[in-house]
């Protein structure tokens, strides 16, 4: 089994999110950047696959090249090689045209992804590229089993999960169940020396279109301080979400 | 050049989400000058839509629909936007919708905004202002190709009648050949979903163990609201995975989100960061959620949650 895992390159959980020029730019000043968690889920399962029933894992990127330590992470976790396209990720549906490109040219079977990524949020590129190469698609996937073709998975849904059959070739919009927080891996320093070994293609995009593009960035407006409550006086939080915020 | 509107259904009902979609087509459809036309899809009765503006209402059913299928629903959702030379279509954010947003965009050759807070700042170009780093910022998007796909995030354009007297057709959709089958759906039923809810009532650890849930599930019980936990409680196995809301768990953004005994990491902080009024009980008067908070009782849970619910029993009784 061919195995591809897209991973988008995404600032920490933890990061202080800023702009600059204006407004317009992310300010990266100061921010660590992570594999995104949700395809970190993803990865960890290709891992699985490929340690339980044989598969190569090649990892995806389409960034320019401050992305390639995130690969290289990829890489030092276990996919065997990495291919980055050359090309700034503005808009999902070029993100996907990109990716498709890769998948055709590298004859996938099965393209594992994270439901959406933590900076913009877009939940889009998984379904897009599954559309884009006329793949199956099931997202929010927290269950996967594959049997020569067959795949049987399971995707969360309002108030419970749905089990669901379907084949290769498949792609998957992975979350935290595909495999537990438990099982992510670390790498070791054995697998970050070998990275440094495993090839990492560049690739340049195919012409696609941006769909979308962002015009400038807005902060929440900042909170004001909470309004304490003594424990005593309940009657007090009843009356403020009842009058003020008029919330019950 | 209408204004397509996908109100979404469950069981045959509307989602609260579909109403909010219609309201927020509706005054789009009132920017551009344009009408807006709603489609449903194994909906058992489309009047409700008329009282959120939707004049014309598209009905598809087919036995083979009755079982979401984001392939066949992507594929329905296109035959109508063609019938009806839609440009912009409006959708919601529940799991479904999510699900087949981006086959449709595909499909329209779409441009798409998902977590879309607001109506558009202007129509030309299209901007559409959009949550972006887990709620700790909003980018303002372009739409630039000639068909636009809107995902509005739940609960942040709200539910606003509108009433009118409108007509519904029926529509024959041909249906997809789908790659993916459901063989088996497992729901907790009869009780609110945290997706659907206007109030969530969450718990931590500080809560000591699974046994002492009887009164999260009653003070939610109350509320009519949804339970959650955060995610230490749903790794210890105190409650089902699908309660964990934080960064890799649900998100919520219900109007009411009230944290009994968890201190608010920065990953719980981003799943609920869209939840508009944020209450939280805690004994650690350091805990790192009463800054994310808006109303704060810095006290222990088994004395203040029982208090509660019991003044809250008396408040709804009133």
């Amino acid at each position: 089994m061919k195995i591809l895992v897209c991973i988008s390159h995404v600032p920490d959980t933890t990061s202080k999110i800023n702009f600059t020029e204006n407004d317009t730019k992310f300010d990266t000043n100061g921010v660590q950047f992570v594999i995104n968690p949700y395809d970190e889920f993803s990865l960890t399962r290709a891992m699985w696959f490929k340690e339980k029933q044989g598969a190569t894992v090649t990892v995806v990127n389409v960034g320019n090249a401050s992305t390639e330590p995130t690969l290289r992470k990829a890489l030092a976790i276990g996919a065997d090689d990495a291919i980055r396209v050359n090309m700034e990720a503005v808009d999902g549906l070029s993100v996907a045209k990109q990716l498709a490109e890769v998948v055709k040219n590298g004859g996938y079977d099965l393209v594992l992804a994270g439901r959406e990524s933590i900076d913009y949020n877009g939940a889009m590129v998984p379904g897009m590229l599954s559309s884009l190469i006329d793949f199956n698609f099931v997202n929010g996937c927290i269950d996967l089993e594959v049997d020569g073709t067959s795949v049987t998975a399971i995707r969360e849904i309002d108030g419970g999960n749905e089990t669901l059959s379907t084949s290769l070739p498949l792609v998957i919009g992975g979350q935290k169940g595909i495999v537990e927080e438990k099982d992510l891996r670390i790498p070791n320093m054995r697998g970050i020396m070998m990275a440094r070994k495993k090839p990492l293609n560049v690739v340049e995009p195919v012409a696609a279109e941006n769909a979308t593009s962002i015009t400038s960035f807005e902060k929440p407006a900042p909170k004001g301080t909470v309004k304490l409550i003594d424990a005593d006086n309940v009657d007090e939080l009843i009356d403020l979400l009842h009058n003020e915020a008029k919330v019950i | 050049m209408s204004v397509l509107v996908f109100a979404d259904s469950t069981e045959g009902k509307f989602k609260k989400s579909a109403f909010e979609v219609v309201s927020y087509g509706k005054k789009v459809a009132e920017q551009l000058g344009s009408n807006v036309v709603v489609v449903t899809i194994d909906a058992n009765s489309t009047e409700e839509l008329y009282t959120y503006g939707a004049e014309k209402v598209v009905s598809v059913k087919n036995d083979s629909l009755s079982i979401f299928n984001a392939k066949e629903y992507a594929s329905v959702l296109k035959q109508v936007a063609d019938a009806e030379g839609s440009s912009v279509i409006v959708l919601g954010s529940s799991i479904d919708v999510l699900h087949v947003a981006p086959l449709l965009a595909v499909a329209l050759d779409a441009g798409y905004a998902s977590n879309v807070v607001a109506l558009p700042s202007s129509t030309s170009p299209f901007t559409v202002k959009r949550k972006a780093f887990s709620n700790k910022g909003f980018s303002n998007t372009v739409i630039s190709t000639d068909k636009k796909i809107i995902g509005v995030a739940k609960n942040s354009y709200g539910v606003h009648e509108n009433a009118v007297s409108g007509t519904t057709e029926t529509f024959e959709a041909s249906i997809a050949e789908s790659g993916v089958k459901s063989e088996k759906i497992d729901k907790v039923t009869g009780q609110v979903t945290i997706a659907d809810a206007e109030i969530v009532v969450s718990a931590g650890r500080g809560l000591k163990g699974p046994e002492n849930w009887g009164m999260i599930e009653e003070l939610a019980d109350v509320l009519g609201a949804a339970t959650a936990c955060s995610k230490p409680v749903s790794d210890l196995g105190w409650r089902p995975h699908g309660e964990h809301v934080g960064q890799t768990g649900k998100p919520v953004a219900s109007n009411l989100y009230i944290a009994i005994g968890i201190s608010g990491a920065i990953q719980h902080l981003a799943g609920i960061n869209a939840s508009k009024v944020k209450v939280v009980i805690n004994t650690d008067p350091e805990a790192p959620f009463f800054k994310a908070a808006d109303y704060g009782i810095v006290g222990d849970a088994f004395e203040v949650v029982p208090k509660l619910i019991e003044k809250l029993k008396a408040f709804k009784q009133a």
